[in-house]
């Protein structure tokens, strides 16, 4: 089944009720669209987030996000996915990463969302740095991630 | 010529985002580009290249050591991706 995807890695902040109204109208047999919003927060291993910079591959991010959702698409039965995943400096409060998919019922929407999220903290080029009263410091991949990810393993 | 590219912590590690160099020089794996990257630098090269969690990527696809290089390859070294 073909599946409509738009992958964007940008500065810019994004809105979700346009990015959902786009997954609305590409075709009128969607009946659920889910999304994952992740934004910056303030506190990280017990020190104060000041700010976060956002550092990417280019090519090779949007190459891995897109095989990420033909993976997607192969496994459930979806309609359409955005991703929009922002880089540069980011404040706390500040929206980071937006995955949205639209399918005919829920839960193929739920399950798809959660996987392509899942599989883009692992798999996607993006590097964060944190600023703290303390300095600036690169943020470690966290175990849990790879455990997140590997629970949609085909059995 | 072999495109090398580091990113985020190894990137500050080094001082350099990115070099170049011929395939003869970098030979014809990824063990071998390692080795050639490090040889004529100073310790601090061995100590991040030679960490266990540097990730290794052949045209934009993660690969590992024992990989084959082509004229024209982009080579990227980069730590474990924290994105999301």
């Amino acid at each position: 089944m073909s599946c409509y995807c738009s992958v964007r890695v940008q500065e810019q902040d994004f809105d979700l009720s346009t990015e959902v109204a786009d997954l609305r109208s590409h075709t009128a047999e969607v009946g659920a669209i889910a999304s994952f919003v992740g934004v910056v927060r303030d506190t990280n291993l017990a020190s104060d987030i000041q700010a976060m910079e956002l550092e990417h591959y280019p090519g090779m991010t949007e190459k891995s996000i897109q095989d990420i959702i033909d993976q997607a698409c192969e496994r459930w039965q979806i309609y359409g996915v955005t991703v929009i995943h922002r880089i540069g400096k980011l404040n706390p409060t500040d929206q980071i990463v937006l995955v949205a998919v639209s399918s005919m019922h829920r839960g193929d929407a739920f399950s798809a969302c959660e996987f392509i999220m899942d599989y883009l903290k692992v798999n996607a080029p993006f590097w964060k740095k944190e600023h703290t009263p303390e300095g600036a410091r690169w943020v470690d991949a966290r175990c849990s991630d790879d455990s997140a990810a590997e629970r949609w393993a085909l059995k | 010529m072999i495109n090398v590219l580091f990113f985020a912590r190894i990137r500050e590690q080094l001082g350099v985002d990115k070099l170049s160099l011929s395939l003869e020089e970098a030979g014809p794996t990824i063990a071998d580009l390692r080795a050639s990257l490090v040889a004529d630098k100073d310790a601090k090269w061995q100590e991040v290249l030679g960490a266990d969690n540097v990730i290794t990527a052949v045209n934009q696809a993660v690969v590992d050591h024992q990989h084959a290089l082509s004229d024209g390859d982009e080579v990227a070294f980069f730590p474990p991706v924290t994105g999301g």
